[in-house]
């Protein structure tokens, strides 16, 4: 079959493979119909994420038809039937699962003792991404193993297309979480860094849930319009101060909730912590990049919630712990408990509430899906979603 | 009608390019560090003795250059900055060719390597002011995308029916505050 795999840094090229097959009985193998590139498939592209292997495939936001189902899984799975598959895998048995926070499921990672010694304790395993998670062959793909298939998968129901149901697989339930972890009042202005997918789920999120006001940070202009629309006041951060701009907007008080959906590969420039942040990354003193995280926290009115849905990998430096600790702020953050969210989600876009397809700029077959990195990471050509068809 | 350069999304440099200026940021800082660390190496092994406070002091301009080539969001003025510092460069190295220094052969390496790097400046930095200077092509208007089915005022808080998880919840001691 044909998929995108990863050679290395700025290195990914779609090759023939072989083709998955029922390695255990609660697998099933699915035929991808369409699937996506994630913000995150960027920090791997970047060379951000270590313990990634020459030949891995990549991929975390999938869906398909069910075409080989594992004996174990038979009786929630049949052939022929539509699936999201969520990039997260879960076995829906250990204590995690049943308290509901499937990304950090006890059993799927299969190198739990890496994901150990990495981060104290193992995550869930996940879709196409590092061998810290499992390293388990991603959907960018014409087929894919579904380990745990049984639990983990989101049934399609009929009348729905994919692109519909497509960003069920991560940003659309990460936007979400993202707003549900800040416990969004009436009275609330939340903060959104970021107007990338994951974000301006974030702000569509924010606005269902009733925040009163949405600001949405970012720099490049389309990305800008398309928060906007969603109902976003936006900063431009290379044309005004995020600083002067908020406390405008918050009447000198600060946002009550923050939202971080940038993540490791900050791009803020000009200040000195971005200078520092550069450097030390170019010297490998440091692996992520902690601008937003620190703007955040100096701004987010004391007693508020620090949310963080953007991804990061290891070590930042130059931490105001003290306006944390001083000004009494809760951080929540983690990888998306998928199928914790997706049965509500689900219904609202049956509903017509929301129709995750406005973020979609471009549509390309899997074969021109090494290019689209380029054009996705550099944002060339307004790119803010590719969607591929195998 | 906005617009962008057609080969780069503005404030991006084309990724080679990019790589390379990023690379020559981290050779910057390198060769300052050597130079304000150690300068009575490099005078003795080029028999310049005495010159100790100037190669500290172009150590320092290096780490600058090398610090904003990093940082900055355009590296093209960074780039020209280290064209600049090689012609100083070359020609400091060029006063150890005078009188009876015996490290002649040691001047004759550097400035070859000196060369080298300078025309790899000049190639990076000619490259970059190139790519302000394509044609621009349209941004798209994204402003009709709101994924909703009416104006976002009227989907405020749509979903307050959305059963928050009890662990998802702000501590009821907090809620006053927030």
């Amino acid at each position: 079959m044909k998929a995108l795999v990863w050679h290395g840094k700025e290195d990914i090229r779609c090759e023939e493979v072989p083709d998955p097959r029922i390695e255990e009985p609660r697998d099933a193998i699915i035929k991808v119909t369409s699937c996506a590139i994630c913000g995150s498939d960027l920090h791997l592209y970047n060379g951000f994420v270590p313990f990634m292997k020459s030949g891995d495939i990549m991929g975390h936001e999938c869906m398909g038809e069910v075409v080989e189902v594992g004996p174990e899984a038979k009786g929630k799975l049949k052939v022929g039937e539509r699936v999201v598959i969520p990039f997260t895998i879960i076995c829906g048995e250990c204590e995690q699962c049943r308290r509901g926070n499937f990304s950090v499921c006890e059993t799927t990672n299969r190198n739990k003792d890496l994901a150990a010694k990495a981060f104290g304790r193992t995550t869930a395993g996940l879709f196409g991404y590092t061998h810290l998670t499992g390293g388990y062959p991603g959907g960018q793909a014409e087929y894919l193993r579904v380990p745990y298939a049984d639990r983990t998968h989101i049934k399609v129901p009929d009348g729905l297309s994919d692109e519909q149901v497509l960003f069920l697989s991560d940003i659309l339930p990460t936007g979400w979480q993202a707003a549900v972890q800040c416990d969004i009042q009436p009275t609330d202005t939340v903060a959104i860094w970021g107007c990338g997918p994951v974000g301006q789920m974030a702000i569509r999120s924010a606005v269902l849930l009733g925040a009163r006001q949405v600001i949405a940070i970012d720099r490049i202009p389309e990305r800008l319009d398309m928060a906007k629309a969603g109902g976003a006041v936006t900063i431009n951060f290379e044309e005004e101060s995020v600083v002067e701009r908020i406390e405008e907007l918050t009447k000198g008080k600060g946002p009550e909730k923050c939202i971080d959906a940038v993540g490791l590969e900050a791009h803020a420039t000009a200040t000195l912590d971005s200078m520092y942040d550069r450097v030390k990354q170019a010297m490998m003193l440091e692996s992520d990049r902690a601008h937003v995280l620190r703007e955040m926290m100096y701004l987010c009115r004391p007693a508020g919630t620090l949310s963080i849905p953007g991804v990061y990998g290891g070590l930042i430096d130059k931490i105001p712990f003290g306006a944390v600790m001083n000004k009494g702020l809760t951080i929540r953050t983690g990888q998306t408990h998928v199928n914790r969210w997706t049965d509500d989600l689900l219904r609202r876009i049956e509903q017509g509430q929301i129709d995750p397809t406005f973020v979609i700029t471009h549509r390309v077959r899997l074969e021109d899906g090494p290019a689209m990195y380029e054009t996705f990471r550099d944002k060339k050509d307004a790119c803010v979603k590719v969607v591929m068809t195998p | 009608m906005r617009s962008e350069t057609a080969r780069t999304r503005r404030g991006h440099a084309g990724t080679q390019t990019a790589t390379l200026a990023r690379g020559l940021g981290v050779f910057s800082i390198a060769l300052g560090l050597a130079e304000l660390l150690a300068p009575r190496t490099l005078t003795r092994s080029l028999g310049m003795e005495g010159q100790e406070r100037l190669v500290q002091a172009y150590g320092v301009r290096e780490i600058a250059t090398g610090v904003g080539l990093l940082a900055a969001r355009d590296p093209t003025p960074w780039v020209w900055g280290r064209v600049g510092g090689d012609v100083l460069d070359l020609a400091t190295l060029a006063t150890g060719l005078e009188g009876d220094n015996p490290r002649t052969p040691h001047i004759g390496i550097a400035l070859a390597a000196v060369a080298g790097v300078t025309a790899l400046d000049l190639y990076c930095a000619k490259a970059l002011s190139g790519d302000g200077s394509q044609p621009r092509l349209p941004l798209r208007d994204y402003s009709s995308r709101s994924g909703f089915p009416r104006h976002p005022d009227a989907m405020r808080g749509v979903a307050r029916d959305a059963d928050i998880p009890r662990d998802f919840r702000t501590p009821e001691a907090l809620r006053p505050w927030t």
